[in-house]
């Protein structure tokens, strides 16, 4: 039998001769030859590192390298916690290893609801939606809504699910700059004062780390009508006396109408929720469609998520140090000479801006030789066309891990040329 | 002058200190394919036009408008 009979009913092979013209992956060409370009300079891929082990919150073996995390938005570091860890095994043990169903259908077990409760409690609202990421609870509150003649406004540099979630709906969307409370008032001003209105805003935004002046905000907002949806995705665990986000600690409790937020960052696994407290919020599992038509998270994911929410109402020695750590970052490489996204530690994010995409791909492997893991962010994602290395810090890193950093840091930098 | 050839003169006006290499500018001029913004240049430019003229062009709009003349015919509907 021939090797073609054998494998008669697989995908075509490659490569076969597609003309340029009819293969829809032209379209990719330029970005396949940047990359190709800077890999042949025989750099490391930056979008392609894989963890062997991972040792705790903070520490990981990639290639043989016991490497220091630092680019895990694992802020509260609950990814090891027995207790977290426990929750899970029980749940896999008695609920199995999925739902294999729709939370309306039979994707709905006592560890989701037991997961919303904790949720409620942390947030003190009357209404919790678990969703299967955070992506997706971004991409359903929003399209669902804000519908078709009613307006969407949201800042510039939002995150790409608030973006997907405009593009899924049929609503009418306007940006305002980046943080500028004037440039919003001027837009809400000049929409129609009869029409639906949700501002949607980013407690701390991903890639500068930098936080939004909520309370200026929340009162343009109210004065033209429209409703407030905050995405606190990097705020929650972190921001705030009950850890509930930016906008408990700039006292902006009740002023906001929905809370978006994800398990995939301080709770320490994956998923994604919307509290509130409107009266007919629960209404939303009939109709928004990324929450009805896709399988629910497994049991063991809300357990551990819940596990995990209940024990951060209580983390504030966790906060406090992951304050000192980001402070200590921030001023340590500021003190180098390196130009960061925010002129004060606003968050546990800290952004070093670079000059271009060979220097920030040199520095990050130059740190990854050292054995320090960062995130590499270049545009699309990030703002105004930055190359940035994105360091988020965790609660779980000592004070000599944060020594460690700023030593592999100075010397990257200096061989880069990157500070002087 | 037309209120239509005063907001495509305005509208030339503020495409100027966009306009890095110096493109001819006509009614067809297209902002992706001869101008070759991005989407941050779009941003920039696009709350120019709105405050000019005190209107709002909405990203759904922005997606149908590829030439100078398309949103000079957009400005001046939006004015109305």
């Amino acid at each position: 039998m021939t090797e073609a009979a054998q494998t008669a009913d697989a995908l075509p092979e490659y490569p076969v001769t597609v003309a340029p013209e009819s293969d829809l992956f032209s379209k990719f060409d330029p970005l396949i030859a940047e990359r190709e370009a800077l890999l042949a300079s025989g750099v490391r891929d930056p979008f392609a590192i894989v963890m062997d082990k991972v040792l705790s919150p903070t520490q990981a073996v990639i290639k043989g390298k016991e490497t220091i995390l630092l680019g895990t938005y694992n802020y509260m570091g609950m990814t090891f916690d027995p207790d977290v860890i426990q929750a899970g095994k029980d749940a896999l043990d008695n609920f199995g290893s999925g739902t294999t169903g729709s939370r309306v259908l039979n994707g709905t077990y006592q560890t989701h609801k037991a997961c919303e409760d904790a949720l409620k409690e942390y947030f003190g609202t009357a209404h919790a939606m678990v969703f299967s990421t955070g992506y997706q609870a971004n991409l359903g509150m929003i399209s669902t809504l804000a519908g078709k003649g009613e307006y969407i406004i949201l800042d510039a540099d939002s995150h790409a699910s608030i973006y997907d979630g405009c593009y899924l709906g049929n609503a009418e969307i306007v940006r305002f700059r980046h943080n500028s409370v004037e440039d919003l008032d001027k837009r809400l001003g000049r929409l129609p004062k009869e029409a639906g209105k949700l501002v949607v805003l980013e407690g701390v935004y991903s890639m500068f780390g930098d936080v939004a002046p909520l309370p200026d905000m929340v009162a343009v907002a109210k004065k033209h009508g429209a409703m407030i949806l905050c995405d606190e995705a990097h705020g929650m665990g972190f921001f705030g006396k009950h850890g509930r986000g930016v906008y408990e600690e700039q006292g902006c409790e009740g002023d906001i109408d929905f809370i978006v937020g994800t398990f995939s960052k301080s709770v320490g696994t994956v998923g994604g929720f919307c509290v509130s407290n409107h009266p007919k919020f629960e209404v939303l599992r009939l109709v928004c469609r990324p929450y009805v038509f896709t399988a629910s998270l497994p049991p063991s994911v809300v357990a551990t998520a819940a596990m995990s929410i209940r024990k951060l109402m209580h983390a504030h020695n966790k906060r406090a140090h992951l304050w000192e750590n980001s402070k200590r970052l921030h001023s340590g490489l500021r003190e180098m000479g390196f130009r960061l996204g925010t002129e004060t530690p606003q968050s546990a994010i800290i952004a070093v801006i670079l000059e271009d995409q060979t220097q920030a791909v040199m520095m990050w492997q130059a740190l990854l030789e050292q054995g320090l893991y960062v995130n590499m962010a270049r545009p699309p994602a990030t703002p105004a066309g930055t190359y940035l290395l994105r360091c988020s810090l965790c609660a779980e890193h000592s004070a000599e891990q944060v020594e460690q950093i700023l030593t592999m840091f100075r010397a990257a930098g200096m061989a880069t040329g990157a500070i002087g | 002058m037309s209120d239509r050839a005063e907001i495509f003169e305005t509208v030339t006006r503020l495409i100027e200190p966009f306009n890095k290499k110096g493109i001819a500018l006509t009614e067809s001029t297209s902002f992706a394919k001869d101008l070759e913004w991005d989407s941050l240049t779009v941003m920039d430019f696009v709350a120019a036009v709105e405050d000019e003229f005190d209107i709002i062009i909405t990203m759904n709009m922005q997606a149908e408008i590829e030439t100078i003349g398309q949103l000079a015919d957009a400005v001046k509907k939006l004015k109305q």
